[in-house]
């Protein structure tokens, strides 16, 4: 046997040997990286047989899945493997989910961002479990003399049934890598070119409710999370960094707190050296940092507290007032030129019978990740281990290359569990920031981001004003709709997008406005606001056009359908499937105009390739809207796993609900004016809607995003029940804060 | 630099640290207990909840000084393989996103249980306040907090 350590190394691999045939034989210890009972240790396979790079048959019939995409909540470390198990037609007792490393010899897109793990991942996890499932029925062909086609499989068994001829999986294993007893020489098992998938009929995994596989150890505590990792020899590292978005490191008195107990250096770090190729990811990284390595966090947390640093920059630094001054300006400005245009808006608007024109904003906001940014690095001469919660392993690897001059091949990347993304771990220069670190002190370390650090060293997502014009003619026909919107370095508007295609004459234009204030990706980009906005504004002008504000919805989409302007390719709506979800939403929620008694709001969007309508009743106490209820239609076509799909569909709305209505991040002078949860308020459990009903269309289309599309409609659903209960109708997020509303 | 003898999950645990170190930071780095999770250091997130004889507390506002010989229970000692009715309840309402708040929130949980075998929607809401999920899991929350209540009542 010769040894062979892993990609990164994990410790749980004992032995690794390839064998003659091309087959991988991998031992596994299990026992050294957690207690199991006598039972589960006899249950353990003494072999296991590396089918292909996603998953691994024991001798006794047990399957271990890699989950190849990083897991932030989403749970894709459940439904991935649910996809493999199915084609692999094993039983889901009897499956092993393990975090895959980064390989992207092995695995495609191994990034948690824009709803697309289940998306793009559908197809090769289906053939990764196809391909295993085929390569075990051409082993028994052979085994057992019989042709291949005659040879059925269920629940990881092989059957022939006319000459009554059984097998488990783990029997047959090592036959299909090619692997052999001496006496027995090996017959390679051809990768087949092509395979055949099962129909969605014969799912029995897919489309039923298995239970996060992480649950046992997240409700026992278990080191899941990127901030548990502990390492031989290895010291916690904190960061200062400039108080105020826009100053520089310049110098600082470092001897007064080396002294400090536990505290092993102190120094200047930096992270982006000139000449450095950075990648998207790198984000709102920060050149310049002050690092604190010691032997504990709390001893960091006590010498962050005394050093003194002194920062440097221009005096003209910015504050949330003059953006909202500018972001209106820039409204008001013409662009030089339209995102889209059909017919002729402006003329149609001044010819229409009524018109109607409101203005929304929203703040910025922090990602407030429960587990803040960590990372841990191991930085030598020659070789860098880091792992730990980042959406983004592949860039992260490649800025590590560049920043530490190292080749790729000596990096290690490992994807921890992540408390929380959101789209904040899409930026991974806390990674980065940790490598350095670890190289000048030559010593394994754990950097951790303090909530206050987390907090205002952000990439937040942008504030946003946007702008709507619609025009009625005299039979209350919309004729005419206009967008106009802008974000602090994002230009915010899909101009694409429902009601283009469903309006004669429309407008849709966009422009953005650059800060020194970080800001990216944010669940939902863009989305987050922009549904909340245009599905306010599409309730005003149902009102407006006295007509109920599903049924105008729909004529909207009946136009779409039947006799769509433009060219129908270039919208990026299926005008039918999100008028299904209007219609499961209308029906589900008994809507009938009335309200029955409620304040009652209704709100539909399509973003991350899946459709979603919610109808929201609340009532109002003081100027704060509690929640009763939200029933809440999706199309995101096949749904892997139900008892999941729902959670990320309350973890959205209530998401949404949430900062659209108390969260806000605010600058003066370039100083983040929340630096903690007790000036952020995040939505709590007693703010909480008190019940939420998810319904899916069953239409069988290949499975589109979930971890984002609940989010930005419920925004509009909510401002739209709003009105009902106060008569007044709400623009400006936080919504807590609108003054209209306030008594 | 003192020693502190402490009854952690009914073994005697013996730290040297820092007087004024909070409780959490001694779990975490110094007894490598690391399911009770850091979230803010304010006590506003609950992320760090622990057990102080009976009672739910924030462990970042416990200076490991001020425990003397009072019982900590953690989440890895609320019970012995997870068969606590909450983790179980937990596990069967499938509670978890991310999973990074939710020690804290079965320990705010389990002592709410305690001292109240069968809340109301208005004293869960009211005891569960303090621990925040950023994902959004109230409502399963709830709805584990009752099951829990439920099998308890049937044992």
């Amino acid at each position: 046997m010769t040894l062979v350590k892993t990609k990164i190394g994990r410790r749980s691999f004992i032995r690794t040997s390839a064998l003659a045939g091309g087959g991988m034989m991998v031992g596994f210890s299990w026992l050294a990286s957690c207690k199991m009972t006598p039972e589960e240790v006899n249950s353990l396979p003494k072999e296991w047989f590396d089918i292909n790079g996603f998953l691994k048959i024991g001798d006794n019939g047990m399957v271990t899945i890699m989950s190849p995409n990083p897991e932030i909540g989403q749970n894709v470390k459940t439904a991935m493997p649910m996809i493999v198990a199915d084609e692999l037609d094993v039983d889901w007792k009897n499956v092993i989910v393990e975090q895959a490393p980064l390989n992207l010899d092995v695995f495609q897109r191994q990034l948690a961002g824009g709803s697309q793990s289940i998306r793009a991942g559908w197809e090769g996890l289906r053939m990764a479990g196809a391909t295993a499932r085929k390569m075990l029925k051409q082993a028994a062909a052979k085994a057992w003399e019989v042709p291949e086609e005659e040879i059925t499989t269920s629940n990881g068994m092989l059957y022939h049934e006319a000459s009554n001829k059984s097998a488990g999986y783990g029997e047959l294993a090592s036959a299909a890598v090619g692997v052999s007893s001496p006496d027995d020489p090996p017959e390679n098992i051809e990768v087949p070119e092509e395979v055949e998938l099962k129909g969605i009929k014969d799912f029995t995994i897919i489309g039923t409710d298995r239970l996060n596989v992480d649950g046992p150890k997240i409700v026992t505590g278990k080191p899941l999370f990127g901030i548990d990792v502990q390492e031989e020899g290895m010291l916690t590292a904190m960061i200062v960094h400039p108080p105020a978005f826009g100053l520089s490191y310049k110098s600082m008195d470092a001897e007064s707190v080396k002294s400090m107990p536990g505290i092993k250096d102190v120094f200047p770090v930096d992270v982006y050296p000139e000449g450095v190729e950075k990648q998207w990811s790198d984000g709102g990284g920060i050149a310049q940092l002050v690092a604190i390595v010691g032997e504990s966090t709390w001893q960091c947390m006590q010498a962050k507290k005394a050093l003194k640093v002194e920062w440097e920059g221009p005096s003209d630094l910015e504050s949330t007032s003059s953006y909202e001054d500018d972001l209106a300006k820039l409204l008001d400005a013409p662009v030089e030129a339209p995102a889209r245009s059909d017919g002729d808006f402006n003329q149609a608007f001044k010819s229409a019978a009524k018109v109607i024109e409101r203005t929304y904003s929203a703040p910025f906001l922090a990602h407030n990740t429960m587990e803040p940014m960590n990372f841990y690095a191991h930085v030598t001469a020659d070789k860098a281990e880091v792992k730990g919660p980042i959406q983004t392993p592949e860039f992260l690897e490649k800025t590590l290359s560049s920043v530490l001059d190292m080749s790729i091949d000596n990096i290690d990347v490992g994807m921890t569990r992540m408390g929380g993304g959101f789209g904040r771990r899409l930026y991974g220069h806390f990674g980065v920031e940790a490598a350095v670190i670890s190289k000048k002190a030559q010593a394994p370390i754990k950097l951790v981001y303090s909530r206050e650090d987390d907090m205002t060293q952000g990439t937040y997502r942008p504030a946003y004003k946007v702008k709507f014009k619609a025009g009625l003619d005299k039979d209350n026909n919309l004729i005419a709709w206009s967008v106009k919107g802008a974000g602090t370095n994002d230009d915010l508007v899909f101009e694409n997008r429902f009601p283009a295609g469903a309006v004669d004459n429309y407008l849709a234009e966009k422009t953005s406005l650059q800060t020194k204030i970080t800001t990216g990706a944010w669940r939902a980009p863009r989305s987050n606001f922009m549904a909340g906005a245009e599905q306010s504004f599409m309730d005003e002008v149902a009102e407006l056009a006295g007509k109920d504000p599903i049924d105008f919805r729909l004529e909207l989409f009946d136009r779409a359908i039947n006799d769509p302007v433009g060219n129908p390719e270039q919208n990026d709506y299926d005008p039918e499937r999100y008028a299904g979800v209007l219609k499961l939403v209308k029906e589900k929620a008994k809507w009938d105009g009335s309200g029955n008694g409620k304040a009652r709001g209704v709100s539909a969007y399509y973003c991350h390739n899946s459709y979603v309508a919610q109808v929201l009743d609340l009532s109002m106490e003081g100027n704060k809207p509690m929640v009763d209820k939200v029933v809440c239609a999706v199309d995101c076509g096949i749904v892997i796993n139900p008892i999941s799909a729902k959670n990320q569909i309350e973890g959205g709305i209530i998401d949404g609900i949430g900062h659209a209505t108390y969260s806000q991040m605010t600058f003066e002078d370039g100083v983040p004016q929340q630096q903690n949860f007790d000036s952020y308020h995040l939505i709590r459990n007693i703010e909480a809607p008190k019940q939420i009903e998810s319904y899916f269309v069953d239409n069988g289309i290949d499975p589109t995003g979930l971890g984002e599309p609940s989010l930005p409609p419920v925004i509009g659903a909510l401002a739209n029940a709003m009105y009902k209960a106060t008569g007044k109708r709400v623009y400006n997020q936080p919504f807590i804060l609108e003054k209209e509303i306030v008594g | 630099m003192s020693k502190f003898s402490l009854k952690i999950n009914g073994n005697t645990q013996v730290v040297d640290v820092d007087d004024n170190t909070p409780m959490l930071w001694v779990l975490r780095d110094h007894l490598k207990l690391v399911g009770t999770k850091y979230g803010c250091g304010i006590a506003q997130c609950g992320a760090c909840t622990v057990h102080l004889g009976d009672n739910a507390v924030r462990s970042c506002q416990i200076p490991v000084s001020s425990v003397g010989d009072q019982e900590i229970t953690t989440i890895e000692g609320l019970s012995e393989n997870g068969e606590h009715p909450v983790q179980q309840a937990w596990l069967e309402v499938d509670v978890p996103q991310c999973g990074y708040c939710q020690a804290g929130q079965i320990m705010s949980a389990s002592a709410l249980l305690k001292r109240n075998p069968s809340p109301s929607d208005a004293e869960i809401e009211a005891a569960m306040n303090g621990n925040i999920c950023r994902c959004g899991t109230y409502t399963r929350i709830k709805k584990a907090i009752k099951t829990a209540a439920t099998a308890t009542e049937n044992a």
